[in-house]
């Protein structure tokens, strides 16, 4: 059920299983959307169709409806890379080979959180200038003596627990769904392993439980890919219109 | 996999929430590949087909559009020429029975001038006729009286003088006794 090669975490120097997912995830996706946009026909064939069903959800289902207006293809290449690069470093961790979600390593999450984290700031920097950090902390229409409380809440919320969220949020759910997996194959590994046939019998219990976590787990793969690319859409939406919030 | 375990237990002190820096430049460096990529081909090219195909769409409507306004347009034209080709008929009719009436006038008065024309050189030439045969008839009827009656006398009348006045009066009192009957 696993390969030897995953020790958690660990692999600190070399060139690690990780990595090399890493950069395979994008040989994958930049192959398959290269070859998929190359034709360019009218009426697309199947390979373009996939291609252009899965880029216009991200166009059309988080860039164009979350962000809207008329300039919104400017953030579609980011949400577009960040969406397929989670999702089939994600995926990975549901593939019997590979099985490791990559973002099962904290790093990986810190590195496309800061990177969203820096853009929205500079976003919202570009379009408003140094108003900015007024118009994301100071709320209009809050009577002034709440102020004092609401405005170091905010930047908390925005500036200091936005980024940390928007990483943890995801490794913590790929690391969870990889070591429930982890566990309950080394739970039935054990069973199986006693003598008692009573004892040997109750591993198809855990497998079962394991088949539908692993479903749940590849359910929560598809999400998080998901709901990365949203969250950021969302607080690339609110750093442009920081004035009409 | 007890040795796993083992080994992961054994690692403990490993914080999974410290980040391997190796791992977080190749994510970096994968991801920004992936970004390029995006923003140099895959997004282009998707958007260029996109494009293409909406500029299509809306050209075949435009198309159609225009073909449309051409054939409704000529439509137009046509009813107008027809319209114009039924005028101008009217016009012509009208003017055939304007001008067909003029002529039939024309002949009906040249006809009337002619038969009276006809009817008074006849009247005329009767008129000579009859003042000939008056002119011719006063002669003759002049000599046979003057004769049947130089026979009943039993006389020749015929160069005397007063004959002839006898029959000049006797003619003249017989056409004013008819001019009397007459009236």
């Amino acid at each position: 059920m696993h390969l030897p090669a995953i020790l958690p975490w660990g692999a600190a120097e070399g060139f690690s299983k990780q990595m090399l997912l890493v950069l395979l995830s994008v040989v994958f996706i930049a192959v398959f959307f290269v070859l998929a946009a190359r034709k360019q026909q009218l009426v697309p064939g199947k390979l373009q169709f996939a291609g252009e069903a899965a880029y216009g959800f991200v166009r059309n289902g988080i860039a164009k409806d979350i962000i809207g207006g008329r300039d919104f293809i400017k953030y579609v290449p980011l949400l577009f890379s960040l969406f397929f690069f989670i999702l089939v470093n994600n995926i990975y961790g549901a593939i019997p080979v590979f099985q490791l979600p990559t973002f099962s390593h904290v790093g990986g999450a810190y590195v496309l959180a800061g990177l969203v984290y820096v853009t929205w700031i500079a976003i919202g920097l570009k379009k408003n200038g140094l108003r900015y950090f007024k118009l994301a902390t100071v709320p209009s229409g809050v009577p002034w003596y709440i102020l004092p409380i609401v405005i170091p809440i905010e930047i908390i919320s925005n500036f200091v627990v936005r980024p940390v969220t928007h990483s943890l949020r995801l490794f913590a759910t790929m690391l969870a769904g990889h070591l429930i997996v982890m566990i309950a194959g080394s739970g039935i590994e054990y069973l199986i392993m006693q003598e008692n046939v009573l004892l040997k019998g109750t591993s198809v219990l855990v497998l079962a439980g394991a088949i539908a976590m692993y479903m749940l787990e590849a359910l929560i793969m598809v999400l998080q890919a998901y709901v990365f690319t949203l969250l950021t859409a969302i607080y690339i939406e609110g750093a442009l219109h920081a004035d009409s919030h | 996999m007890h040795q796993l375990i083992i080994s992961a237990a054994a690692e403990g002190d490993v914080n999974p929430l410290v980040p391997n820096g190796w791992e977080m430049l190749v994510v970096f460096v994968g991801f920004a590949i992936l970004f390029f990529i995006a923003v140099k081909y895959v997004v282009p090219m998707f958007e260029k087909t996109f494009a293409e195909r909406a500029e299509a769409i809306e050209g075949g409507i435009a198309k159609a559009e225009k073909a449309q306004a051409e054939a409704s347009a000529a439509l137009e034209e046509y009813k107008q020429q027809l319209t114009d080709a039924r005028t101008e008929a009217n016009r012509i009719r009208e003017e055939a029975r304007a001008e067909g009436a003029q002529i039939l006038a024309d002949l009906k008065e040249k006809a009337a001038a002619e038969s009276a024309r006809i009817t008074a050189q006849a009247h005329a030439q009767i008129e000579s006729e009859r003042q000939a045969a008056v002119v011719s008839l006063r002669s003759e009827v002049g000599t046979l009286a003057t004769t049947l009656a130089g026979r009943i006398v039993g006389e020749s009348l015929d160069d005397d003088a007063r004959a002839a006045r006898v029959v000049d009066r006797f003619l003249a009192d017989l056409e004013s006794q008819n001019a009397g009957a007459a009236k």
